[in-house]
């Protein structure tokens, strides 16, 4: 259904994401690489093929909505809007450093192509429903995307705007979890579980589809799926892993919120650019 | 002061939103369930397109607000003070004034006022929490006329309001004529001696206690700082100079509110004697509002108090026999 130009565009795309996440971070000293390397995926499938967007018109009314409600995970957020032309791709160097655009979670106002504030979690899904409703009001005709992770699941206000999103049938909201099972202090399963996950959003009256959030055709089609969903809000559960795509930093818990060192951050962009060769 | 007609600023809030909602196609009215009590039924029957409840809601209310102001409508967020200034508050803080969206916050029961309902529903920190974002602009509006003058400016500021009433009737202190403007405050009445200092349903019982002054010979400025932030420096510094002696008066806690902004103001521009009216660093109580202001207070007898010994701190401090 997909030719395989553009799945490998988007797997390029992905990589890329990937190793300037890993780059900002190291050269930052701080930031969360594992979930940016757990939704890069998502985010080049979104930025690179999904979405009506023009980087040289941010502020175009009808362009769709991106809010990346777990927004500790902001490299790859940079690091796809760089990439896509909102900013040059060497402004990445400077994240989280004073007097940049790029703030230690997103800033709607200091970057462009940045849709929401973002950083405590919980929220992005319930501005997303406000975009959404915003949208039928207006006339403006575009579709509002959230990323969700599993801290995010975890909030209150999270379902406060699934059950007001479900009961108004808001079909152009479009919610992505990054599943990644993990938070900052350990396995959710040791925390507090989210599943079961589909069964839940379900019973808030949305459509659900579930798909491996790293394989490419999976996560296109998902979201071919979500557009053609005319009467629900759609979630697409996306199982993933966080540090993907780096050996040392997959499924391993502390790397939700730590740097990696020069020493690390080598090995890690030697791995990605295995990847993006093979 | 008691046989003035008096009126809820609610009522009077609902009744302009209406206009309001005929004049600025953008504006969008978001209820978390208590439509009812935020008095924006009128809106909702008119723009049924234009309203959104939410339910038992109040973060998503905020956030929902937030998402439509990006799309460039101007939502107002409509619930309890209590609600939108503490169960809300980072969303107000990190999604609103952070981000300056253009969300208009629409509180009552404000203060003690509320009555019988009890603590829980009386708020008496919203001020002092709102005034503490950048980017607000805190409104406190004394009666039905300055309610709908002040929400018609709030709604064309751009950027963050709070605005916040109280729940009863209370006096009409304003003549339809009178003119308001955002961040400059109303001097209801002129005088030489103490400088009364007032937001909201504390203007009317400043008032009061004026009255009861000006038969003891004592002539008491009454302001009315309907916008506690940005404040009127000029407007409080005029009557503080010409004084030298200050009470506020605001049915919240003295601790951050109206006192605290104008004893910030005066402290660092002329040092002034001030007493601040309020609650006390206390939890209040259910019951009649006149019977709670008398006994936490906050009434004209107390107000009248803390005017005379103004003055004496003043004789005092300026060594006047």
């Amino acid at each position: 259904m997909y030719t395989n130009g553009l799945l490998d565009r988007l797997k390029r795309k992905a990589n890329q994401i990937r190793q300037e996440s890993i780059r900002m971070t190291h050269t930052a000293g701080s930031g969360h690489p594992g979930g940016s390397l757990s939704e890069a995926d998502i985010l080049s499938a979104l930025y690179f093929h999904v979405m009506k967007i023009d980087p040289s018109n941010p502020g175009w009314p009808s362009r769709d909505r991106f809010i990346l409600s777990k927004g500790h995970a902001c490299p790859g957020l940079y690091a796809a809007l760089a990439l896509r032309g909102y900013f040059p791709v060497e402004e990445l160097a400077t994240f989280r450093q004073i007097n940049s655009r790029l703030q230690g979670h997103p800033d709607m106002i200091k970057t462009p192509g940045v849709e929401m504030t973002a950083g405590p979690l919980g929220n992005g899904l319930a501005a997303g429903a406000g975009m959404a409703q915003g949208a039928l009001i207006t006339g403006w005709d575009f579709r509002t995307y959230v990323l969700i992770g599993d801290g995010d699941m975890q909030e209150g206000c999270t379902w406060e705007a699934a059950m007001l999103a479900g009961h108004k049938k808001l079909a152009n909201l479009i919610c992505i979890y990054d599943y990644n099972r993990s938070q900052v202090d350990g396995p959710i399963s040791e925390i507090v579980d989210t599943a079961p996950v589909a069964e839940k959003w379900r019973a808030f009256n949305w459509a659900v589809r579930e798909i491996d959030g790293h394989a490419m055709a999976e996560i296109v089609e998902a979201f071919a799926w979500a557009q053609r969903n005319t009467d629900q809000p759609s979630l697409i559960l996306a199982h993933t892993i966080k540090g993907k795509g780096v050996s040392f930093m997959e499924n391993q818990v502390a790397w939700h919120g730590t740097a990696p060192n020069a020493e690390q951050a080598e090995q890690a962009l030697a791995e990605l650019a295995q990847e993006s060769l093979a | 002061m008691m046989d003035m007609p008096k009126k809820m600023l609610r009522a009077a809030f609902g009744e302009t939103l209406v206009e309001l909602g005929e004049e600025m196609p953008e504006i969008v009215v978001l209820d978390a369930d208590i439509s009812s009590s935020l008095k924006t039924g009128g809106f909702a029957k008119r723009f049924p397109e234009r309203h959104i409840n939410v339910g038992a809601a109040e973060q998503n209310l905020i956030m929902n607000a937030a998402g439509l102001a990006t799309t460039g409508l101007i939502p107002l967020a409509c619930t309890y003070a209590t609600f939108s200034s503490m169960r809300a508050c980072e969303q107000v803080r990190s999604f609103i004034c952070y981000p300056n969206l253009n969300v208009k916050i629409i509180s009552t029961h404000g203060g003690i006022e509320v009555g019988w309902d009890g603590p829980t529903h009386q708020a008496i920190e919203d001020v002092a929490i709102m005034r503490a974002f950048p980017n607000m602009t805190v409104i406190v509006p004394a009666d039905a006329i300055s309610t709908a003058a002040l929400i018609r400016q709030a709604v064309r500021h751009s950027g963050p309001v709070y605005f916040r009433m109280g729940r009863n009737p209370a006096p009409i202190i304003y003549d339809p004529s009178q003119p308001f403007e955002l961040g400059k405050a109303v001097t209801v009445r002129a005088g030489a001696d103490v400088t009364l200092v007032a937001m909201g349903i504390m203007v009317s019982i400043g008032l009061e206690a004026a009255d009861r002054l000006a038969a003891e010979g004592i002539t008491a400025a009454v302001l009315d700082m309907h916008t506690v932030k940005p404040l009127d420096g000029d407007t409080l510094l005029a009557a503080a100079r010409r004084t030298r002696a200050v009470v506020t008066l605001e049915d919240h806690n003295i601790i951050g509110g109206l006192g605290s902004a104008v004893a910030e103001y005066l402290a660092e521009h002329e040092p002034t004697p001030v007493i601040r009216i309020g609650v006390r660093d206390t939890f209040a109580e259910s019951g009649d509002p006149v019977e709670l202001f008398r006994k936490y207070r906050m009434d004209a007898d107390y107000v009248v108090k803390a005017a005379r010994n103004a003055l004496a701190m003043r004789d005092r401090l300026e060594k006047i026999p």
